[in-house]
């Protein structure tokens, strides 16, 4: 819990990792993928104040000790989620896999919640090994990372992809109803494709019984994932890496990003993730307790952030995804119904029935 | 002007497809050298080893189109550093092969699409660069409806305006319509609201992306300066 001016604000970290980068975790004749991949991080994490930076070795694999103090310790998080993410084309282990993340969950139960995942190209088999994660880890929600490169030599899927909506089918049988999808930078498919969420919004549509977390608000292209998430009342905006790399090296932008996605998606869809360890917790909750709308007239369109749009942001939207305890000190009183968003307002009146604006 | 500031110029003409702006002044030119006998050797880096290989071969291949056309220039010689896919990019550009036989099995189509994807982006964001100052002036969306390229006030935004319209193969004289949609449709006075909202966020994306790129880079390459 954080505590700032007398108002407690209720911490979810909804998007995080305990990674493991480290040389001996390279594949061998694939070093240069494996290193590329924590050098392309760690420029990243530069991004941050300079008094939060690592030196290299250390960002390659912290500690549990580092991770327990960096996130709960120092970082204020009451409940931190891991995202699973394998990677293991060039990570022999994983960078960080469900039994790593579960290791952890084992001995810090209280803490924790470990997010599964899934890849399409993995067929039945990847389909069983769902069911078995579900059952060992309780999992309420998955990451899904569209652009690893497979051992078949692909490198990359989409969400609506055939063999995806078995995965998804399965997700709803089995109460997986939070689907984080990485729809950041992208490197294949090499059309395109790449850059589109088109598949999203499909998905979306045809599975209103799950909440899709879009993790980065799609970054670098938060127009098309903004545009699309106003149509998609189940569609989230996860906000790891849009404040890490942006509320300290470029305010801004920050401002720009919060005001865009205030406007289309709405303050009861965007949640908090530090996408610990490319950067601590710490500095990003404190800076965005203190973070308000600038006043110049550049940013006049945008609304101001109030105590409650910060609360939920932080912790409160999670908390309702995943069911999470929150206490009563920290709650906002009952609203009776969510409020449209703006730019949802504005493109209902302007757009006629079953017609394209 | 010497040879050396004429490929400098040609270099200049390259754009990032995605953030619309000169590699020159993204600080993607590592080095630019001509030796005597007119061969140009171009050095060009990104901000990350995995930036998408798409815009990276397009952009190779458009320095490398550009600065073999400069009238004096025997040979140009243009490869990326440092890149996950330096090695295919660079033999594939250097054979002018085309993006579908350097990737093959995995490009399906050369990038033409993917360009023109990105250009109406352009197109979007231009049009909150534009209509923006004439809003704040007090221009409500009748007028801005009404506005033809030849009635707006000229600006460098403008004139880039109709530059990137013309293009897209998209009307970009005196009398075509400001605001339009992506298929060259002009904008009724009631969808303006909802088309200047999509410009800005359009423009904001852009605009982000750009800095981004620049502030990642500027950490990869801490301490060595690109080219000018």
């Amino acid at each position: 819990m954080y505590e700032k001016d007398g108002e407690k604000y209720f911490i979810v970290d909804s998007h995080m990792h305990f990674w493991d980068a480290s040389r001996e975790n390279w594949v061998e004749g694939r070093e240069n993928l494996a290193k590329g991949w924590i050098d392309c991080f760690y420029g990243y994490h530069k991004l941050a104040p300079d008094e939060t930076h690592w030196d290299w070795y250390k960002y390659l694999k912290v500690s549990e000790d580092d991770l327990m103090r960096d996130v709960f310790e120092e970082g204020y998080v009451d409940k931190a989620i891991f995202q699973s993410t394998y990677l293991k084309y060039w990570y022999k282990d994983g960078f960080n896999t469900v039994e790593q993340n579960g290791a952890m969950l084992e001995k810090h139960p209280d803490k924790f919640i470990v997010n599964g995942r899934w890849d399409p190209r993995d067929g039945d088999a990847g389909l069983r090994q769902l069911e078995e994660d579900a059952r060992r880890w309780n999992l309420k929600g998955v990451k899904l990372y569209t652009a690893e490169w497979h051992e078949n030599g692909s490198r990359g899927w989409k969400l609506t992809d055939p063999e995806a909506y078995r995965f998804l089918e399965k997700c709803q049988e089995l109460g997986i109803t939070n689907i984080h999808a990485h729809k950041g930078p992208t490197i294949w498919p090499l059309n395109k494709d790449a850059f589109s969420a088109e598949d999203v919004d499909q998905a979306a549509t045809d599975f209103p019984g799950l909440t899709f977390i879009i993790e980065h608000a799609g970054i670098p292209r938060i127009d098309d994932f903004a545009y699309m998430a106003v149509q998609e009342p189940n569609v989230y905006a996860g906000l790891s890496v849009v404040i890490g790399a942006h509320m300290h090296a470029r305010p801004k932008t920050f401002a720009r990003f919060m005001g865009e996605l205030l406007f289309w998606v709405g303050e009861d869809r965007m949640t908090f993730g530090s996408d610990y360890n490319i950067w601590t917790p710490k500095w990003q909750v404190e800076g965005f307790v203190d973070w308000q709308m600038p006043d110049d007239e550049a940013f006049s369109d945008y609304p101001k952030l109030t105590t409650a749009t910060k609360k939920k942001i932080l912790g409160l939207n999670a908390a309702k995804l995943y069911g999470i305890e929150v206490p009563a000190e920290c709650r906002l009183p009952e609203e009776p119904s969510i409020p449209e968003q703006p730019g949802q307002q504005l493109a209902d009146e302007s757009t006629p029935a079953g017609s394209q604006a | 002007m010497t040879l050396r500031d004429s490929v400098w110029q040609a270099l200049g003409t390259v754009l990032d497809p995605e953030i619309d702006e000169p590699i020159t002044e993204l600080g993607f030119v590592t080095s630019c050298e001509v030796s005597d006998d007119g061969v140009a050797a171009v050095r060009l880096r990104l901000p990350t080893f995995f930036c998408a290989p798409n815009f990276s071969f397009l952009m190779v291949a458009d320095a490398y189109d550009a600065v073999a056309a400069v009238e004096g220039v025997t040979r140009a010689d243009v490869v990326l550093e440092d890149h996950h896919a330096s090695t295919e990019i660079n033999a594939g550009v250097a054979a002018h092969a085309g993006f579908v036989a350097t990737f093959p099995g995995e490009a399906d189509a050369e990038l033409a699409e993917l360009r023109r994807y990105f250009l109406v982006k352009a197109v979007v964001a231009g049009q909150d660069r534009v209509a923006r100052p004439l809003v704040d002036a007090g221009a409500g969306p009748e007028e801005l409806a009404a506005l033809t390229l030849g009635s707006t006030p000229r600006s460098p935004a403008l004139d880039r305006l109709r530059l990137r319209r013309a293009a897209l193969g998209l009307s970009a004289d005196d009398a075509a319509p400001l605001l339009i949609h992506p298929d060259g449709s002009g904008v009724g006075v009631a969808l303006v609201p909802l088309h200047r909202r999509r410009a800005r966020l359009t423009r904001a994306g852009l605009e982000a992306n750009g800095e981004l790129c620049t502030s990642i880079l500027a950490t990869r390459y801490a301490g060595t300066a690109g080219a000018g």
